[in-house]
C-alpha cells in the first residue's frame, strides 16, 4: 500500500489521526495532515482505508498495489 | 429525468411524527420513493431535497454545489436564516479559496492533540457542574445546570470570552436560531452581539491573553470587525450543538435502558456510543443548504444552475443502505461513516472539541448518578421542534 496526501485539498477535520495516528499526524501551526508513513505495513491497512473513506475533503489517495 | 417543473412534494421543514427522536415521516418516504425531489420554502421558494446518504456525500463533497448564501438561488430555512446570510459573512457561507484562507486560521485550534490535552480542565469543568447540580439535591433541568453551561464554559475558555456575560450571549443565540425569528429580530441581536465580540476584540489588542480572539489578533491579517464575525461563529456553534446533543443523547438512553445498560458495563465504549448518538439524533434537523453554480446530474435527476438544494443529514444519518435497521439505537454499531457534522470541505470545525465534550459528559453523568431518571413523563418533555438545532428544551432528571 503507497498512501498519498493532498494539503491543498486537506480541511483539518482530523478523522485520519483519531482512524491511524501510527501513519497520520496534523501540522501543528494548523492541523493540516502530515504523511508519517507512506508504506504502512500490512496490520495498519485496514486503519489507513478506514481514514480515507471519511475523509470529508478526499485529502487521502491510497495505491493498493 | 425529474426537473424543477414537478409539484413541490410539501414544504420544508415539515412538521414531526410520533417519535420526536425520528426525521419527519415525509422525509422518510422520500428517501423511499423520490430520494431527491422538490419541496417549498418558508418564502414560496422551490428547492431540491436530498434525503439518501450516498447522494448528499456527493453534494457536500461537489464544488459545483455552492456554501456562497449570496448567490441568487440559495435556500433558506427561515427569514431568520436568511437574516443570519445578510451582512458580513462567515466563512461557512464562503467557497474556496476564501473560505479554506479563512478556515486554515482556526483549523490549528481544533486539532486532535489540542484538543486531547484540553480533556482534564473539560472532566474537571464537567465534575465540577454535577458537584454543583447535586449537593443536597435529588433532581434538576440537566439542560440548565450541566448540558449548557458545559460546553460553553469550555468555549468561553477557548476564546478568551468572560463566562460571566453568558445570559447576554445565550439569549442572542437563541434569537439567531429561532426558526420564528424576524429579519429585524435576527438583525438586532447579530448587530448586539457583533458589538459585544468586537469590543471585545479590541480589549485583547490591548491586553492578549491565552484564547483564540488574542492569537486571530496577534496574527495581523483580520480586522476586528472579520474576527468579531468569527468569534461569533465559533461562540454560538461551539455551545449551542453539544448542549443539545449532551441532553438529547442522555434522553435518548433513558428511552433505551438496554442501550443505557450496555454503556454502565462497558464505559470504555463511550468514544463509539456518542458516533452512533450522534447518526441516531443528528440534531441539525433543517438540513444543510448549497446552490448548484452549474448544471448537475445527481441520482437521475438534473439539478441547474442557480437552484438550491437541502442535504438532510438526519434522513442520510438512517439510510437503510449505509446504516441497516438505522432507527434502532445501537450504542455497538460502527457509526464513524455518519454525516452529522456534514461531509466535504465544511465539515464541522469543532468536532474534536464536540466528540470530547460529549464522551466526558456521558461517562461522568452515567457514572456519577446511577439512579439517573426522567423526572417527568416522557410525553411532557418540550422538544426544540422550531431552533435551528434540535433538542430539548429542558431536561428534569431525577437521581
Amino acid at each position: 500500500m503507497l498512501v498519498h496526501i493532498d494539503q491543498d485539498k486537506c480541511c483539518g477535520a482530523g478523522h485520519c489521526v483519531v482512524a491511524a495516528p501510527e501513519v497520520f499526524d496534523q501540522r501543528d501551526e494548523d492541523g493540516i495532515v502530515l504523511l508519517l508513513d507512506a508504506r504502512p505495513p500490512a496490520d495498519l491497512h485496514q486503519a489507513v482505508q478506514d481514514a480515507a473513506a471519511v475523509c470529508p475533503a478526499a485529502a487521502i489517495r491510497l495505491d493498493l498495489a | 429525468m425529474a426537473t424543477a417543473a414537478q409539484t413541490p412534494r410539501f414544504t420544508h421543514p415539515a412538521a414531526r411524527g410520533a417519535c420526536p427522536f425520528a426525521p419527519p415521516p415525509v422525509y422518510r418516504q422520500a428517501q423511499q420513493d423520490e430520494p431527491i425531489s422538490r419541496v417549498s420554502l418558508w418564502d414560496g421558494a422551490p428547492s431540491w431535497l436530498v434525503t439518501r446518504h450516498e447522494d448528499v456525500k456527493a453534494v457536500l463533497s461537489d464544488p459545483r454545489f455552492s456554501s456562497d448564501s449570496a448567490r441568487p438561488g440559495f435556500p433558506f430555512i427561515s427569514a431568520g436564516a436568511r437574516q443570519l446570510s445578510a451582512g458580513r459573512p462567515t466563512f461557512i457561507r464562503m467557497d474556496d479559496p476564501e473560505h479554506a484562507r479563512l478556515r486554515r486560521m482556526l483549523t490549528g485550534e481544533f486539532m486532535i492533540k489540542k484538543v486531547e490535552a484540553l480533556r482534564p480542565e473539560i472532566q474537571r469543568i464537567a465534575d465540577d457542574l454535577l458537584d454543583r447540580m447535586t449537593t443536597g439535591r435529588t433532581g434538576a433541568d440537566l439542560v440548565r445546570e450541566f448540558a449548557l453551561p458545559l460546553p460553553s464554559l469550555v468555549i468561553c475558555l477557548l476564546l478568551g470570552v468572560p463566562y460571566r456575560d453568558h445570559d447576554f450571549f445565550q439569549e442572542c443565540s437563541r434569537v439567531l436560531l429561532h426558526r420564528d425569528s424576524t429579519a429585524e429580530e435576527v438583525a438586532a441581536a447579530q448587530q448586539r452581539l457583533g458589538d459585544y465580540l468586537c469590543a471585545l476584540t479590541d480589549s485583547k489588542r490591548a491586553e492578549p491573553d491565552d484564547g483564540i480572539l488574542s492569537r486571530l489578533v496577534a496574527r495581523g491579517e483580520l480586522d476586528t470587525a472579520e474576527i468579531g464575525v468569527m468569534a461569533r461563529l465559533l461562540l454560538v456553534a461551539g455551545h449551542e450543538t453539544t448542549a443539545n446533543m449532551t441532553a438529547m443523547s442522555v434522553l435518548a438512553l433513558l428511552r433505551n435502558p438496554d442501550q443505557l445498560d450496555h454503556l454502565r458495563r462497558h464505559p470504555e465504549s463511550v468514544t463509539g456510543a456518542v458516533e452512533e448518538l450522534l447518526r441516531y439524533l443528528t440534531i441539525v434537523h433543517s438540513g444543510l443548504t448549497r446552490v448548484a453554480t452549474e448544471d448537475v446530474e445527481l441520482g437521475g435527476v438534473r439539478i441547474r444552475a442557480g437552484e438550491g438544494v437541502i442535504c438532510m443529514i438526519n434522513t442520510a444519518n438512517r439510510d437503510a443502505a449505509e446504516f441497516p435497521d438505522g432507527d434502532e439505537l445501537d450504542v455497538t454499531r460502527d457509526a464513524r461513516r455518519h454525516l452529522a457534522f456534514g461531509f466535504g470541505v465544511h465539515q464541522c470545525l469543532g468536532q474534536p472539541l464536540a466528540r470530547l465534550e460529549l464522551q466526558i459528559a456521558l461517562d461522568t453523568v452515567l457514572r456519577r448518578l446511577p439512579g439517573l431518571r426522567l423526572a417527568v413523563p416522557f410525553e411532557e418533555v418540550r422538544f426544540r421542534n422550531e431552533m435551528l438545532v434540535y433538542g430539548v428544551h429542558e431536561l428534569p432528571i431525577a437521581w
